[in-house]
């Protein structure tokens, strides 16, 4: 993509290659990459972790981490080369010619500073002004992002702003010189979802009224589809595809595009899988062959035909003390969960969704027994699992329920081989007769969740969050539990391991027919897993309604403010993959 | 990166070891090989004494007063079968130093045990099970803490001299020496432990574990001690220089080993008396000997540290 004579681009990056030298051989971050931006343009760049987005930002402000280095390539800023540039050139067109907004609003300004004297402090050290007219200039700033009373606040510290009205303030920052161009890495994957949209409605007014230039890096195709004017689509340190975003979101050419999109959970339709995505790494399929009707996977031991619900919470109450006093009158307590009662019916899928902080996974703890309820009753297959008193008696319930965890990076014993992972319930709960029996179940395992009995002899670290995920999910099945809860099992993952992940765990879920509680702030991933929903807000069950009605008719309001809230994303669809 | 991932797990543990960030670290870094050196160098000497000492000390029929406090070797006056030259009793310093520094490093070892075992189970107990027993472990760290390690160990030795009967007090010396020196040191082991401990207790693998029904004891021991191990090692490594140190001031104020059976500190101690008289290489050759062994293992605990702590790197 060369530059025009006569038309010349804002930016115009030419054929950059990346390299990250390290004693295993250099890392490719980036390499072949052309790009332009054009005055009031937003141009979105999107790609799952690790495909080199960020990267390609730093290098334009010259702030590649060491040891990484730009190896190849050019980049022109209104014609002028500002690549290996020396510190005191950088320095200049940094903040003066290119604003930065970060992802992180909490850790990107100085919480020991007024916002005035940051803002003070940039506006003086790249334009020519004195105090007093810096400050006014500062006020102005913070009026243009939206800071109600800017000249009251101006004088407040970090602390005492709220997360979207700090990414305000690092806008504000951003823009303090008059940059031609601002490059924002994630800005809006800290906030809240209402707040989302708020900041990229201003951020796209700042560029079309300001003709300032926009590179936005984002792994979400929703903030994509919202904001940029066009978009390119990066893999494995490669733009595979660029286009208008109109043209990408409804007729992408690239194979990766079109997993990537088709791997988004739809908000507005349930699906019985993801369309199959193809083009991601470790898609390792299932072996075709195992019938786990026949398997000893599929057989479930000493159980009797159920009747009622399998799990069923009455008043379950769950209350902290956060501050400890010898007098009970000056203890000081959080009650997590407030008196929640809820029950799950054998086979079916239930779902809790919730901000962080609702309770929903304090709920999950105090079913498998990691918290005692201080209050209410927890019952499972018609036993009160409250009344038990000692692990031995509760052992033959634990086998039964079984939990998969959020982080996939923490979950795993780093020190331990995955074979010792998944046989440690194995051997504790005494499943087998010999060791021998104990590897072949383990082998099997791997198998069913797609990884192979390869995998049996390396350690956590070597594998990726997905993977992880799997050994997580392989552990959890290793003592043929009734019982599965699932606590945000996919929030760390990214969007098509996401959807990698859902699609065995519901595979899984309709073979063995397990009872799941799903945990979940993400609706529309609910809306694709669950069966019912509870809504939970401070520690409180304010709705439980099947999944469809809640989403089409939801009844209590702060259901209705979520559903609000939802990412509107509508992109392309492969009607030919959908079931 | 799958590849060679794949390949890795193929490998001995041996060429793991070899291909590992903590092998590259050291093979970068020449002082950290000489102190390697060195130390091995140490142990080596200690562990084949009696073979590689050319006179045994202890055996008194092979001494002779007759060749007390010759000089070393290049000087005048010397015999050539004393290399630094003897004491005032005629023992070669060269071999005294070999089984000295035999005595010192075993003394220095038993005691680091002896406080890794306390500290690591009252640390991993502390963090674990929390609340009140959590605290009454700290505050007792905390009260031991007010007083110096040297302290402690004076009193200790103290204590068991008044107590114990002379006759059983010579049989325990060693007992109560590394008993003296391994309790004043138990502290940092306990709080590192702890606050490892209070890190790894709510990371998700433990809480897995106890979703599956086990127990607290295999959980601290097969969970948690494994991954709170990495600071302990060099603590462990820095703590045997400082039990080494320890042993030889108790030694040099004459309450650790007997003049018998002379570790480092008795050596510097019995030259100490004739330093004044010429006679400097008693006190001298045992002194370098001891600045060596304790600085080769602070480098090597010093680039341990660093080595595992990938911030630094």
């Amino acid at each position: 993509m060369k530059a025009d004579v006569e038309k010349e681009s804002l930016l115009t990056i030419e054929g950059m290659r990346v390299e990250f030298p390290s004693r295993r051989g250099h890392v490719v971050a980036v390499e072949r990459l052309d790009l332009t931006v054009e005055p009031g343009e937003i141009l979105g760049i999107v790609g799952e972790s690790g495909a080199g987005k960020s990267t390609i930002g730093n290098a334009v402000i010259g702030l590649l981490e060491p040891p990484g280095e730009m190896t190849e390539g050019t980049i022109l800023l209104k014609g002028d080369r500002i690549d290996h540039l020396d510190d005191a050139a950088q320095r200049k067109i940094r903040g003066a010619r290119i604003g930065m907004i970060f992802q992180d609003p909490l850790t990107s300004l100085d919480p020991l500073q007024t916002i005035e004297r940051q803002l003070v402090d940039t506006i003086q050290r790249h334009l020519n002004l004195g105090e007093a007219e810096a400050r006014s200039r500062a006020v102005d700033l913070l009026d243009q992002v939206g800071i109600p009373d800017p000249a009251v606040r101006i004088a407040q510290y970090p602390h005492q702003f709220s997360g979207g009205m700090r990414q305000r303030v690092v806008i504000a920052l951003a823009l303090c010189a008059d940059p031609e161009m601002v490059i924002a890495d994630e800005p809006t994957t800290a906030l809240d979802v209402s707040v989302q949209a708020q900041i990229l409605d201003l951020m796209k007014a700042l560029c079309r009224d300001r003709q300032v230039g926009m590179i936005l890096i984002t792994h979400d195709m929703g903030v994509i589809s919202e904001t940029a004017d066009r978009v390119a689509v990066m893999y494995r340190g490669r733009v595979v595809e660029t286009g208008t975003t109109q043209q990408i979101m409804s007729k992408p050419n690239h194979d990766y595009t079109k997993s990537l999109i088709s791997a988004v959970p739809r908000p507005d339709k349930r699906l019985k899988r993801f369309p199959l995505v193809t083009y991601i790494e470790d898609a390792e399929e299932r072996p075709e062959g195992l019938n786990l009707a026949t398997h000893w996977l599929g057989k479930v031991r000493e159980e009797h035909k159920l009747t009622g619900n399998l799990v069923e919470l009455k008043d379950a109450h769950m209350r902290f003390i956060t501050r400890h006093s010898l007098f009970p009158s000056r203890r000081l307590f959080l009650d997590a969960v407030k008196d929640v009662s809820f029950a799950i019916q054998p086979g079916e899928v239930f779902g809790l969704v919730g901000e962080s902080g609702s309770g929903k996974s304090t709920i999950a703890r105090m079913i498998t027994g990691i918290y005692k309820p201080s209050g209410g009753t927890i019952t499972f297959d018609g036993t009160d699992m409250t009344a038990l008193e000692s692990r031995a008696a509760a052992a033959p319930f634990r086998r039964q329920m079984q939990m998969i965890f959020q982080d996939p990076f923490s979950s795993l014993n780093p020190r331990m081989r995955v074979e010792d992972i998944i046989e440690e319930p194995i051997h504790f709960h005494k499943m087998a007769y010999d060791r021998q029996e104990a590897t072949q179940i383990m082998h099997d395992l791997l198998d069913v969740v797609g990884l192979g009995s390869q995998a049996a002899r390396k350690f956590p670290h070597e594998f990726s969050g997905g993977q992880r995920q799997r050994i997580s999910i392989a552990r959890a099945l290793a003592t043929r539990p009734r019982f599965l809860i699932c606590d945000e099992p996919t929030s760390a993952l990214d969007v098509s391991i996401q959807a990698q992940v859902l699609n065995l765990l519901k595979d899984l879920q309709s073979e063995l027919n397990l009872t799941m509680l799903f945990i979940s702030h993400d609706l529309p991933v609910i809306r694709q897993v669950c069966d019912r929903v509870g809504v939970m807000r401070h520690g409180k069950l304010l709705e439980v309604a099947p999944t469809e009605t809640l989403f089409t008719d939801p009844q209590h309001d702060y259901t209705k403010h979520l559903l609000k809230l939802m990412p509107k994303f509508r992109g392309f669809r492969m009607p030919e993959l959908e079931t | 990166m799958a590849d060679v991932t794949a390949q890795n797990t193929q490998k001995s543990w041996l060429a793991r070891a070899a291909d590992s960030d903590l092998w590259y670290s050291f093979c970068r870094s020449p002082v950290t090989i000489v102190s390697a050196i060195l130390t091995v160098l140490f142990f080596v000497s200690a562990i084949f004494a009696n073979w590689i000492a050319p006179h045994n000390p202890f055996d008194l029929a092979s001494i002779s007063i007759m060749d007390a406090s010759l000089p070393p070797a290049w000087m005048e006056g010397s015999d050539p079968r004393f290399w630094l030259g003897t004491d005032d009793q005629g023992r070669d310093i060269f071999s005294t130093i070999i089984f000295g520094a035999r005595i010192s490093l075993f003394v220095g070892f038993a005691s680091v045990i002896f406080s890794m075992i306390l500290g690591i189970s009252l640390g991993l107990i502390s963090g674990y099970v929390g609340g009140r027993l959590d605290a009454f472990i700290m505050r007792v760290a905390d009260i031991q803490l007010s007083f110096p390690a040297i302290l402690i160990a004076l009193l200790i030795d103290g204590v068991a001299r008044g107590v114990l009967p002379r006759a059983m007090h010579q049989d325990l010396v060693f007992y109560v020496l590394i008993f003296a020196i391994g309790i004043s040191g138990w502290v940092q082991y306990a709080r590192t432990v702890r606050g490892s401990t209070l890190v790894e207790k709510n990371k998700e693998y433990v809480q897995a574990a106890r979703v599956i029904g086990i127990g607290p004891l295999i959980i601290l021991w097969r969970h948690i001690l494994p991954n709170v191990m990495g600071p302990v090692l060099v603590i462990a490594t820095i703590h045997l220089a400082i039990a080494v140190i320890t042993e030889a001031t108790l030694s040099f104020l004459g309450v650790g080993v007997p003049p018998t059976t002379p570790s480092l500190g008795t050596l510097i101690r019995i030259g100490n008396d004739f330093l004044f008289s010429g006679e400097w290489w008693i006190t001298i050759f045992p002194g370098i000997a001891l600045v060596l062994l304790v600085l080769a293992i602070n480098l090597l605990g010093d680039w341990l540290r660093d080595a595992l702590n990938p911030k630094l790197r």
